[in-house]
């Protein structure tokens, strides 16, 4: 089966730039699947995006949706594909009604087909209530339904969406999510970029790392984490001895053997599936967590006899399975934020 | 969800879905755009043709040289600014043109498409003027033997000015838009022959040499010879192809602003 998206030794470099923000980049999407394109702030995914709905002139390398090639014939291919980006870029001139009918209107449907399909997306997006109200009322959550609205109304065969749940409360996300599981049952192709390692587990058939505008490593998110199979994360909150510094346990830690690795989190939260670890935790108490070669359970006594050792005062012991997060960290040594 | 359903890409319907869009806006807020259109050259008319006339420091004369360079100045400030002050707010704050910039027809037709928004608005706003004129004025000066010439030089001049929008709208930054007035908007509005005929700066030569490169002094002076002939004006098929140089010069500026701003 032919791809529905592909990217072949994409490249892009912003005048002025010294580094490219893609850099060579290559994948493949099936129909009718979700692909997330997983990666840090600035890693190159919405420049991506970018080149593959027509923004962004690619510097070298191919791109095309649905078989078109969107550097050649982007008129074409913009009929193929839907975008929902980051931010709201809904037409505020108009109603919500009218942001879904006159998109359709651009994309040449009849006023018949277009009243019709929006009155039939607006109230399966739960928005027919609210339809002709102004759209400056919306919340952040509606006008993002919304936008998914518009884009399914000139039927796309492939959706991009740019961070699709940043700054959604959690009932919205859950919505979103559900919303784009059945567009992919559908046969909508999605799409998505995330810099949240949650939703590009919960989400993606298959998942592309990115970094610094490079595929660090591509595959289902249970396949990537078993790259890390054999290893398990040991994780313990503590509050240290009032001399002591978080490097200096950090140090201490890895220096048992079987211990890998260890990296500070965000102390509070910083479970294993709902965390987001943040480069800066804060400091006392704080979260660490240890990479651990075989079984955590195992190396438990030496660790909490060390942080004894330096009076650290231990608060919570988690023992787990490495998560996406892991692995991103795993091939660049870095958290995602 | 197949193929079949799809219509065949059309630009050219495209391209009158994004033009009816802004008609239908326009429609939609038209007491706005008749306030934002008649308010100032209202107020010019009053005062400088009624209230000086009344204390006798202008003739009578002299308003029906300015209603004429009204026209003209709201004519092309009405094109300008249909473009560059939305345009500026959609390329930043708003981002609301990207529904258009994905829609299945060239980047570049979305740009001639505000040239056409704008030559449409402001023929209106030029035809709105003269029952303005007259209402203020009491009598507006008439000539219909210079009709077509007026009509001409009035859609010439709304392209230049819809084309000096989109250049300004697409290079001016949005943390600038408030010193646009400032440096652009009340230069062209004072060099433009509005109110004074170009002939009449022979002894002021520096300053007939910088009103000849206001692409607005042409329009001033062929909707004059149009509608006033006896003031002296510069010869009509002169005024026509400054405002065609104008255009083109500034359709290329604005254009390509345009598309370094919509495809990065």
């Amino acid at each position: 089966m032919n791809p529905e998206v592909e990217v072949r030794e994409l490249v892009k470099r912003y005048p002025k730039r010294e580094a490219n923000a893609v850099d060579g980049l290559s994948f493949t999407v099936a129909p009718g699947e979700i692909f997330g394109l997983l990666g840090p702030n600035g890693a190159g995914k919405s420049t991506t995006i970018g080149v593959l709905t027509t923004r962004v002139k690619a510097t070298s390398g191919n791109a095309s949706v649905a078989g078109i090639d969107v550097v050649a014939d982007p008129v074409r291919a913009r009929r193929m594909l839907a975008v929902v980006p980051q931010g709201s870029n809904l037409d505020r001139s108009l109603t919500p009604r009218q942001n879904l009918t006159f998109h359709a209107a651009y994309h040449g449907y009849t006023p018949e087909h277009r009243n019709s399909r929006a009155a039939k997306l607006l109230e399966e997006f739960g928005l027919d209530s609210q339809a002709d109200v102004k759209v400056d009322w919306y919340s952040g959550g509606m006008a993002q339904r919304l936008m998914i609205a518009r884009s399914m109304m000139h039927s796309p065969r492939v959706l991009f969406l740019d961070e699709p749940t940043s700054g959604l409360d959690p009932q919205s996300r859950l919505f979103m999510w559900e919303r784009v599981r059945e567009l992919r049952d559908q046969g909508v192709t999605v799409v998505l970029t995330t810099h949240d390692m949650d939703e590009a587990a919960e989400m993606s058939d298959r998942v592309g790392i990115v970094d610094h505008g490079r595929l660090l490593a591509m595959d289902t998110p249970t396949a990537l984490t078993s790259t890390l199979r054999g290893k398990s994360v040991l994780e313990v909150t503590i509050a240290k001895a009032a001399t002591d510094t978080t490097d200096g346990v950090m140090a201490a830690l890895v220096a048992i053997a079987g211990i890998e690795r260890a990296e500070a989190v965000a102390s509070d939260g910083g479970s294993f599936n709902g965390g987001h670890p943040m480069a800066l935790a804060s400091d006392n108490p704080v979260t660490l967590r240890l990479y651990v070669e075989g079984r955590a359970a195992g190396l438990l006594g030496a660790t909490v006899s060390v942080l004894t050792g330096r009076g650290a005062e231990l608060s919570n012991v988690h023992i787990g399975e490495p998560s996406l997060e892991d692995v991103f960290i795993d091939l660049t040594g870095r958290s995602l934020r | 969800m197949t193929t079949a359903e799809l219509p065949a890409p059309s630009v050219w319907r495209a391209f009158r879905a994004i033009l009816w869009r802004d008609l239908f806006v326009t429609g939609k807020e038209f007491w706005v755009f008749l306030v934002q259109v008649a308010l100032q050259p209202l107020f010019m008319l009053f005062i400088f043709a009624r209230v000086l006339g009344a204390g006798g420091y202008v003739t009578e004369d002299y308003a029906h040289l300015l209603l004429p360079g009204i026209v003209a100045l709201t004519a092309f400030l009405t094109a300008l600014q249909t473009v560059a002050f939305p345009l500026i707010m959609e390329f930043s704050f708003t981002k609301e043109i990207e529904d258009r910039l994905l829609a299945p027809l060239p980047t570049m037709m979305v740009a001639f498409e505000k040239l056409v928004l704008a030559i449409t608005r402001a023929m209106v706003a030029a035809v709105l003027m003269f029952p303005v004129g007259a209402l203020v004025l009491g009598s507006a000066p008439w000539n219909p033997s210079g009709l077509g010439l007026l009509l001409v030089a009035l859609f010439l001049g709304t392209w230049v000015g819809g084309a000096i929008g989109l250049a300004v709208g697409t290079l001016v930054p949005p943390n600038r838009i408030s010193i646009m007035f400032a440096v652009i908007l009340t230069p062209l509005m004072f060099t433009g022959a509005v109110q004074y005929p170009w002939m009449s700066l022979e002894s002021l030569r520096w300053f007939q040499v910088v009103t000849a490169f206001n692409p607005l002094t042409y329009l001033s002076e062929a909707v004059r010879a149009a509608v006033v002939p006896d003031v002296p004006h510069i010869a009509p098929w002169l005024c026509l192809l400054g405002l065609v140089v104008g255009g083109t010069i500034f359709t290329i500026i604005g254009v390509r602003g345009f598309m370094k701003r919509a495809i990065s």
